[in-house]
């Protein structure tokens, strides 16, 4: 399977890379993404509760999305669809398969507009390849990610 | 040869004392020949970031669970899995694995379904090995590949399937999920359908013990005193009557299954390891909601 042409560059290079591996070496890609998730920023480390928990993901996950300009006041024009969007996932280091699936959002989804990350297929998780090496019941805490960043940039840009 | 029973004055109360060993036993028998280290985790990768030097990693999903069935693995899979990692029919299997043990005691539970003899679970687990500061690496060893014989599996003794529950409503049932999950309260928020089960509730009849009432904080099982006071005062399970446990897809259940068999002796104890994803989805089975066990269908 290739990544397809419905992929943002930066996401489906990373889609690529997967898919040039064999599978040991695709778990050992995911353990680098786990171990490249950026730290919280501060404004959430200390703010927890700016966060949204991911159910689906069987460890404790937290994410928020921010849309617009970075540093514009809430209330401002309305966001349109080209509106700049920021992902900020956080999930534990005892995780390191859930975390991996947050390195790969936060590094896939970078720099994207609202639009874009809308456009991002819900099946993507299925195309790194890792089906049989991690297991589909895991995999499906990466849709939940995707899916709860999906509906905020919803909200935001219909608000 | 098996390696010697840790003799450790708390484990000495349990029925089955020679199921347990603390990390102080596990850190002097490393190395030793006929025992070997297996982690097994919730999560695939974490083996990988650093283990009990020497430990092999043992997947419950990807090396226990048949690929295509609904089933564990056959017996020339396992034999296959096991022997791979250099463990023969006689080697004596320490299994641990991070939160409390689930799912090393799911691996237990599975490897005595193969009825492989000697396999104990590290009390307190992978959590216990890194707070006392003992040593990790990433190295994976490269064990020489045993022989492990091809042995069938048995699934009468320790598992138990729809059909048996059903047959058994009345008995001894243990719920050991969360108490929503028991309850059949929603957890999930809305647009967010659970997947794992179309209708929430538990088997009526069945007792709620989340299993994590086992542990302590530390991770490490309860005194057979704190035990008893929960399974056998607080619930009134007796353990010379049968009793079967689940969950949702039978790990955390696994444990119960450990605790109730090893450490409070129950003489006959199952794993219905369908739970909660196949009973919540079967069709005209009777559910309870709520806090209470609930009525049992008259039969």
């Amino acid at each position: 399977m290739t990544s397809g042409p419905d992929l943002p560059t930066a996401f489906a290079a990373i889609v690529d890379d997967f898919q040039a591996l064999t599978e040991p070496d695709r778990l050992q890609l995911l353990l680098e993404f786990a171990e490249g998730l950026p730290d919280l920023p501060e404004k959430y480390a200390e703010h927890p509760d700016l966060l949204e928990p991911v159910p689906e993901c069987q460890s404790p996950v937290f994410l928020t999305v921010e849309v617009g300009e970075e540093g514009s006041a809430d209330g401002g024009a309305p966001l349109g669809p080209d509106a700049p969007v920021r992902v900020v996932l956080t999930a534990p280091r005892e995780s390191p398969t859930t975390r991996g699936f947050a390195g790969i959002l936060a590094e896939g989804l970078a720099g994207l507009s609202a639009a874009e990350v809308l456009a991002i297929p819900d099946d993507v998780s299925h195309r790194l390849g890792l089906d049989r090496a991690v297991s589909p019941l895991r995999l499906r805490g990466m849709a939940g990610m995707l899916g709860r960043i999906k509906r905020q940039v919803r909200e935001r840009v219909a608000a | 040869m098996a390696l010697p029973a840790d003799t450790t004055a708390k484990f000495a109360e349990y029925a089955h004392s020679e199921r347990l060993v603390s990390t102080d036993w596990l850190a002097e028998h490393l190395g030793e020949p006929g025992l070997a280290v297996v982690e097994s985790n919730e999560d695939v990768l974490l083996y990988s970031t650093g283990h009990i030097p020497g430990a092999v990693h043992l997947d419950w999903h990807t090396d226990l669970n048949d690929p295509v069935t609904r089933d564990y693995v056959d017996a020339e899979s396992f034999a296959t899995v096991l022997g791979e990692r250099g463990i023969s029919r006689e080697t004596t299997v320490v299994l641990y694995g991070d939160k409390n043990n689930w799912w090393a005691a799911y691996a237990l539970w599975v490897l005595t379904l193969f009825g492989h003899e000697d396999v104990r679970l590290l009390d307190g687990g992978r959590a216990a090995w890194i707070a006392e500061g003992r040593e990790l690496t990433t190295d994976v060893p490269t064990p020489a590949a045993a022989t492990y014989p091809v042995v069938a599996r048995d699934d009468g003794e320790i598992r138990a399937f729809k059909d048996q529950v059903l047959e058994f409503l009345g008995g001894q049932l243990v719920d050991v999920r969360s108490a929503p999950e028991y309850s059949g309260e929603r957890t999930t928020m809305p647009d967010y359908p659970e997947e794992g089960a179309l209708r929430g509730g538990h088997i009526p009849g069945a007792q709620s013990v989340p299993w994590a009432r086992a542990a302590n904080e530390d991770g490490t099982f309860r005194s057979r005193a704190d035990l008893e006071a929960i399974y056998q005062q607080e619930k009134g399970l007796d353990p010379a009557e049968p009793v079967i446990a689940y969950c949702r897809i039978g790990e955390r259940s696994s444990h119960t299954w450990f605790v109730l068999q090893h450490l409070l002796g129950f003489g006959d104890v199952k794993n219905y390891d369908g739970s909660w994803t196949e009973w919540g989805n079967a069709v005209r089975v009777p559910i309870a909601t709520g806090a209470e066990p609930g009525e049992v269908p008259q039969r």
